[in-house]
Order: structure tokens, then sequence, then C-alpha cells
């Protein structure tokens, strides 16, 4: 018997150990785990990188996945603006349109979209070895901010698994907002401000987007919010005026309006200035009823820009992958159903990476923002 | 159902006391009293029986969700409420399907009490039927309902006061009838919100009085001449209803319970009738209390044998008198209400009740002094009631406060980890202690819950997820390092437990950052000090 694996390059990787048993020869992964991040030797560069290094190619500009210090970055034209917000001016950032491929050291890198938030991408790193794509963070909902996820087939797939359990599913986007909405008529109705917590980058465009033209009211957002608004026009998304809460404004929409903010506002005396108010929480962890208790919100909303159980299967099904490593989330089971169940190779892979904040997010992105 | 459902996710998504309120007065102000009936019954904290056990939950839900169960288990663990992770995996209506139209009491009659008589194929059929015809909340709240853990974080007070104002009666008395004896069926929920005594239970007990734990130092509560003193008993608190032909014993969850207890119902038998008094059911010989661990072997009985009530002979302390010649004497002054008391028990001559000694002294040093005798006395430790004081209901803050002995405390190790339940789920909360054993190993002693704040509890779940060594089920091994000072009422001697002996109330006290585990204490320790106890008694 004789077993052969075949990259998609077309080389043959089998070695001839003893009698008729073949393993797989022991080809150098194209990237692996350092202290510095997620190395690619041989085109030396790291992808989202958690220590300097003199190349780092980045997904997003989320804060666990964009980290300042390196000499220079490589990312999409959408999510340049992002990453210059996140790292020191002096730095290097140089962009890779989606689809195009560029050479570097002994790989062609190419970026696809990964349907995350503006401007996320899908590493693509090819070699005569196989092809390897990095996923980063992505999610297969719909977002009109953001380019959908596109599929990239590869012999190598490095996926998240945030939400890497069947309890995790979302609700479809126009039900969701349809459930915004009704909250804040309610609040509305009842003389209360409608303060709705959500990620900064991504989640606070993705709801605002969401509402479009529906807006029972006005709208404000927190100064957090407020600058990547910034940037999302910069890159020519459009979404539903939102003003800068200032002292002014906040007077005017009290009782009436919705306030987006990130989620470390809640609970400080920032809030307060909005009168009486409800509170929000969108995020993928209000799926589960514990999360969304402990938090202390009045309501949660399940709206994550990570893709949900179905969602990481049909994305790694799609890939076509002959091994998947599988970083930050639920990883163990994960690694498991893929071996026991979908019959595809997979292990895991240690990295930096936090997730949608991790179960108990304090958000540290949001201050780094702020 | 619907409307139900609608209840639970508004008390469960607010804290706020008026939006409770509302939503318990949207829901019953146009009930039908069947739902109503059953709604309250779930509300109050009335137990469901389970109906489907556990593992058969996980193995269904695993079959008709398309799961394997090892992947059940896991979620299992990150969500920390089975019923939720059945609910979120099982097979359902989405929130585009059909509505169903069925109503709680048609849900609770036809589809969780049925249950019982069909067997398990029948069930799994029924159960999963269901489960396609419901939402995620309602398959929650019935797979809660069918394994009996349902639970509403809803306060007695609060329902009463919600019905109150839908029946025209004031709180007090709706707290009174709700206290009764009723089946959740239509008829008992019409007589619950009449307007008019009509349906009041003959038997009803009074709404207890609860104390408060005293503040900082005991000398903020004014002058201790203001107050009357008692010994505060380790026991079981009851109301002892007589009127009528009739007589209850009632515990303070406002079960029945003189089949566990038939010396003591015969006493209370022949009070006269119109009289309730209020005290401590304690297990009792030679003039001194047992230790609690022994009136528990009766508690929970349907019957009593001769043997059990010689081993264990129990006593009521009464200590006031809430009625009495049939009228209502909760609002007379605390002193009046004793001294009748005393004439009423004097009167009735029966050992198996007594009435409770007042400890007299005149100053808080005196006090201080007494109350350290408690636990050579079994007692633990004073009740404070200000004198001239009405009885009043539930947890008024005031005019009686527990005074109690300050905790036994050890310093032990996290050793196990669990994740905890409802608002604490998927967070490591529940942990098992050990200590140093004999050959130097570590022994569990103890597990606890609470006492640490939520940022305590966060670092320690980091701690934990980070120092995993071993799994069993739910259960982790960590690496024994971080060490707390726990505090327990009482020690007591448990064959079930490796380290022989078991706590009492043991809870956090505080996270000894400055201790390292050699600093822990012994299991010899702990012995000593279950052979002081046992001696001192």
């Amino acid at each position: 018997m004789c077993h052969q694996v075949t990259g998609r390059g077309g080389a043959k990787r089998s070695i001839r150990l003893s009698g008729s048993r073949v393993f797989p020869h022991p080809l150098p992964d194209l990237v692996h785990t350092t202290p510095e991040g997620l190395a690619c030797p041989l085109g030396n560069f790291h992808v989202d990188p958690w220590r300097p290094v003199d190349l780092a190619v980045i997904t997003h500009a989320h804060a666990d996945h964009a980290r300042a210090g390196s000499r220079a970055y490589l990312t999409t034209p959408e999510g340049a603006p992002l990453l210059r917000r996140r790292v020191q001016n002096g730095a290097v950032i140089e962009t890779l349109a989606y689809g195009e491929r560029r050479r570097i050291g002994a790989v062609t890198v190419s970026l696809h979209p990964a349907g995350h938030v503006l401007g996320s991408a899908q590493v693509r790193i090819e070699h005569a070895s196989g092809t390897w794509v990095v996923a980063g963070d992505y999610k297969t909902a719909p977002d009109p901010t953001c380019a959908g996820i596109e599929p990239v087939a590869c012999d190598v797939f490095v996926t998240e698994s945030t939400f890497g359990l069947p309890v995790f599913g979302w609700p479809r986007e126009s039900e969701l907002i349809a459930e915004i909405l009704a909250w804040w008529e309610g609040n509305r109705a009842a003389g209360r401000t409608s303060l709705l917590c959500a990620y900064p980058l991504g989640k606070a465009q993705r709801l605002l987007a969401g509402i479009g033209g529906r807006a029972l009211g006005p709208i404000a957002v927190h100064g957090a919010v407020h600058k990547l608004n910034e940037a999302y026009a910069e890159a020519g998304v459009a979404l539903p005026e939102a003003e800068y809460a200032s002292p002014e404004v906040t007077k005017r929409i009290r009782g009436e309006g919705l306030v987006i903010a990130p989620p470390s506002a809640h609970g400080t005396p920032w809030v307060r200035k909005f009168g009486e108010v409800s509170t929000g929480f969108a995020s993928g962890w209000m799926r589960l009823r514990g999360t969304r208790r402990r938090r202390n919100f009045d309501r949660g909303f399940v709206v994550s820009d990570h893709a949900d159980w179905d969602g990481l299967l049909q994305t790694i099904a799609a890939a076509g992958a002959e091994r998947v490593l599988v970083t930050h989330g639920y990883v163990e089971p994960l690694v498991r159903y893929l071996n026991e169940e979908s019959g595809i190779r997979a292990e895991a892979l240690a990295t930096g990476f936090e997730g949608e904040g991790g179960a108990e997010a304090t958000g540290p992105e949001e201050e780094a923002l702020a | 159902m619907k409307g139900f459902a609608e209840l639970y996710r508004r008390l469960d998504s607010t804290r706020r006391t008026n939006a409770r309120l509302e939503a318990l007065r949207d829901h019953f102000r146009a009930v039908d009293p069947a739902d109503g009936a059953w709604a309250l019954h779930y509300l109050l904290g009335r137990r469901g029986r389970r109906v489907v056990g556990s593992r058969q939950m996980r193995a269904w839900v695993a079959k008709h969700g398309g799961q394997p169960e090892w992947l059940v288990d896991e979620c299992y663990d990150a969500v920390g409420d089975l019923a939720e992770t059945v609910a979120l995996l099982a097979p359902g209506r989405g929130d585009e399907g059909e509505a169903h139209g069925l109503s709680l009491a048609e849900v609770i009659e036809e589809r969780v009490l049925a249950l019982r008589d069909l067997d398990d194929a029948a069930r799994e059929e029924l159960v999963v039927a269901t489960w396609r015809r419901f939402d995620l909340l309602e398959r929650l709240l019935y797979v809660k309902l069918i394994t009996g853990g349902f639970r509403v974080g809803v306060s007695r007070g609060l329902v009463a006061r919600a019905l109150a104002e839908l029946a025209g009666t004031d709180q007090a008395t709706m707290a009174h009838r709700l206290a009764g004896r009723w089946e959740p069926e239509p008829a008992a929920f019409v007589r619950l919100m009449a307007g008019d005594a009509a349906g009041d239970d003959p038997l009803r007990p009074y709404p207890f009085f609860l104390a408060s734990p005293v503040p900082e130092s005991v000398s903020d509560l004014g002058a201790a001449r203001d107050f009357v003193a008692e010994w505060k008993w380790d026991g079981i608190r009851v109301q002892a209803v007589r009127r009528g032909e009739g007589h209850l014993l009632w515990s303070r969850g406002e079960d029945v319970i003189d089949a566990a207890f038939p010396e003591i119902s015969a006493a209370i038998a022949e009070l006269p009738p119109g009289t309730v008094l209020d005290g401590e059911l304690l297990a009792w010989r030679d003039g001194a209390p047992l230790p609690f661990h022994s009136l528990q072997r009766r508690l929970q009985r349907k019957s009593v044998g001769a043997k059990l009530r010689q081993d264990v002979p129990v006593r009521m302390i009464a200590y006031d008198l809430l009625e009495f010649g049939g009228q209502d004497w909760r609002e007379r002054p605390l002193e009046q209400r004793q001294a009748r008391l005393r004439e009423v028990l004097e009167a009735l001559g029966r050992p198996e009740v007594a009435v409770a000694e007042v400890v007299d002294a005149e100053r808080w040093e005196a006090l201080a002094e007494l109350r350290a005798e408690s636990r050579a006395r079994g007692v633990e430790g004073l009740m404070l009631k200000r004198r001239g004081s009405p009885y009043r209901a539930g947890r008024t803050r005031g005019d009686w406060w527990k005074w109690k002995v300050e905790p036994f405390t050890v310093d032990a190790v996290l050793v196990y980890a669990q994740r905890g339940h409802g608002r604490r789920a998927s967070l490591y909360t529940d942990y098992t202690f050990a200590v140093h054993g004999d050959d130097g190993e570590l022994v569990p002693v103890a597990k606890a819950y609470s006492g640490l704040s939520d940022a305590e509890i966060r670092k320690v779940d980091a701690f934990v997820r980070r120092n995993i060594t071993e799994r069993f089920g739910p259960v982790r091994a960590v690496t024994p390092e971080l060490v707390f000072e726990l505090a327990f009422e009482g020690i007591q001697p448990s064959p079930r437990h490796k380290a022989g002996l078991a706590l009492r109330f043991p809870r956090m006290a505080r996270w000894r950052h400055d201790k390292t585990v050699a600093e822990a204490d012994s299991l010899a320790s702990l012995r000593e000090l279950l052979a002081r106890e046992a001696g001192a008694r």
C-alpha cells in the first residue's frame, strides 16, 4: 500500500521509509508559530505578528491582529487607513489589492476578501510545496460595509474558531435590524435613550449601515466610533448620518435617540449624560444567556463579525484543504469535529489572537482606538 | 406558552424593579386562569418534578440535533446550563416557523405531566415533536420544565405586590394568600385573585419575618436596652398554625412538614383554636440541641419510625405569637406577644413545644460576652429584637437582627474548578478546596461558590483556564497554587468524604495572595477542631 500526498502545486511529497510504509515528507510548514507570530520563513514575513518584525502582512486592523512597531506593513488599500490609525506614523504601509499577486522571497502572496470588517483579507501564500491560506478572522454573513468572503482553494487552511461550537448560530441580518428597531421604538415611547454598545471598528458601522434609512430618530456616536466612521467614509462606505455625541447633540437626542458606543463605555459616567437609558450589547456572545446576564445589559443582540458554526464548516469545506490548522477560540472541539466527523485532517495552532474579545471582553481594543 | 415566554424574557432581561413589576402586571392582567395558576406555581418556586433525566436529554439532543454526544458535552461545558444547551442544539421551529398556539396549561398538562405515563420511545417522540414546534426561548423553558429545573429570579414579595395591585388587595394579604395551600388549577387562581377573602386557605401561615445580619458594629443599632435578646438556634424555622378543627406545621419554604415531625404536630393540635406560633424546630436531647446534621435525618421524611424518633428527638422552640383567639396579633408590641406566648405554652404544658428564653443583659459588652459562649451552647449567636416592634413580613430591616458568632476559618488550596450556572455560566466559579493530608497530599475538604467579587472571579477564571491539568467531565483539576481563606459555620464528621469531615456553609472569605500552598492548613488541624467542637457539646 502506498499513500501519496499531492499538493496543489503538483509536487509529490512522499518518502519511502521501510518496506511498503510511506509517510509524508517532513517538509517545513510554510507558516508556523514563532515568538513573534505566524512566520513565513520562505517569504521572510509574518502574518499579524504580535511582536515587531520587518514585514507584517495584516489580515485586518483589529488590535489583536494589527500591532504597532513593525518596520513595514502590507495590507489591502481598504484596510490601510484603519491600519494607519493603529501603527506609528513612521511605519511603511504598502497595499495589495484583493486578488493581486506579489512575489515576496520564495513565495507568492495574494489577499482575498474575508468578510470580517472593511479591508479584511485572507492571506494566500503559494509555493511549489503547496498553497496555504491564513484566513485571519472571517464571516460568511453579508455585510454592507465590506467585501464578502471569497472561498480560496488551498492545501492548508488556517482558520479561526472564535465561535467553534454548534450552539453559536446567528440570526439573519433582517431579523437583527428589526429587533434593534423594535427595541429603539419601545425606548423612545418610554422616553429613554437607546445606548447600543458594539465594537467601534466594523460592528458599529455594520449596524449603522443596516439601520440605513430606517432610523427612528437622531443617531449619535461615541468618539471612538466617530473616528472610525471617518475612516470608513474615506474608503467610500455609505453610512447614515451619525453625529459625534457632543454636549449639544447629547442634549438634543436625550430620551429619543440611538447612541452607538464601545462596550467599555457601559457603566461609566459618560452614559449618564443621556438621562434614562436602555442599554443593548451587540455581540456573538449574546447568543448565550449567561454572558448576556453577566454583562448587565438590558438587551443582547446576537451579531458577530466572526463566522458561526455553520459558517466555519462551510468555509473550511469550500477551501478544500487536505489539512486544517485551527487557531484562537474553541480550538479543541473544532479540531476533533473536523477529524472525526468531517474526515478532514486538523490540528491546533497556538497563536496570540483573541477572537471576539473573549467571553469577558473588557475592551482594550476600544481603548486603543479612543 | 407565548405569553409565559414573554414574561420570562422580560423578567430575565432587566433588574429594574419597576420594569419587572410591570412585566408581572402585564402578564397576569389578562391571563387565562389555567395558565395563570401554572405561571404562579413556577414563579413562586414551587418545584416541578423531574420527568426526564439529563443523560437522556443529552442523548436525545445529540440524536435529533445531529451532533456527536461529546460535542453536546463540550457545548454544555461552554454554555453552563443544560436546558439552554439543549434548546440551542435541538431541532426547532426557527424564528420564522409557524406559531403553535399552545397555552402554558396545555404544554404542562399534555406535554410535561403527560410524559410520566409514557414509555421511553413515546416520551422521546413527544419531546422532540414539541421542540420542533417551539422557538428558542420556548424550547429553553420546556426543557427546564421537564427536567424539573425551572426557576425564575423573582422574589415572592414582588409577585405578591403585582398580584395585589391587580386583585385590589394589599401586598400583605396577597403574600399571606400565596403562602397557603393551593393547587395550580384555574379555580385556585380565581380565588387567589379575588378581591375578598373568599378563597383564603383556613390554615395558611403568615409570611415569615426575617432578620438581617447586624451591620459592622452592633452599637450602630442603638442602645442594647432597646432590644430583647434571644439565642439564635441552628434548626429550621417553622410556623405552627392551629385554627378551627385543624392544625398544620409549616416550614419557611412553605411546605407542610407534619409528617416528618408527628410529636410536634400532636402537641400543636392541643393549642386553642385561633393560635399561630413562630419558632425554630431543633433536634433536642437532655436539655440541649443536637447538631444540625441530626435534624437532617428527619427532614424530607414522609413518615418517621419509632427508632428514628428515639434517635433524634425534636423540639419546637417558640419565640413569637402571631395570632391568638383568632385575632391577628402581629401589630401588637413584641413584649405583649411574648408575654401571651408564655401563658399559652404554660397552659399547653407539652415539653415538645417550649418557649424561647430571653437572654438578659443591659449592655452590648455583656451581650458580647454571652455571644462568645454560643458555640459551647450549640447556638449560632444571638437574635436582637427591638422592643415594642410589630411582627413584620419578609426581610424588612430595622427591628430584627441576627448577631452570629464569628465563623471558623481555614486556609485552603484551590484544586478543582467547574463552570457556574445562570449568570455565571461559562466562567469557572465553582471551586473545590483542599488542605494538606497526613502524607503531604492535598485532600479536598470543601466546595465554595460565593464570597469573591466579580473582578476576583474573572482573575480566578483566567488562572483556571491557563492551569488545567486534568479533566473529569465538567470538572477541571488545576495546578495547586492559589490559597483562599474559607469561612464556615461548623464542622461535622462525614464518612462520605475522603477527608472524613465536612464543613458547614463554606464560602471564600478572602484570597490569600500572601500565602503559598505550603502555608495552607492541614487536615490534622481540622480534625482537632472537629474533636474540640464535639467535646464542647
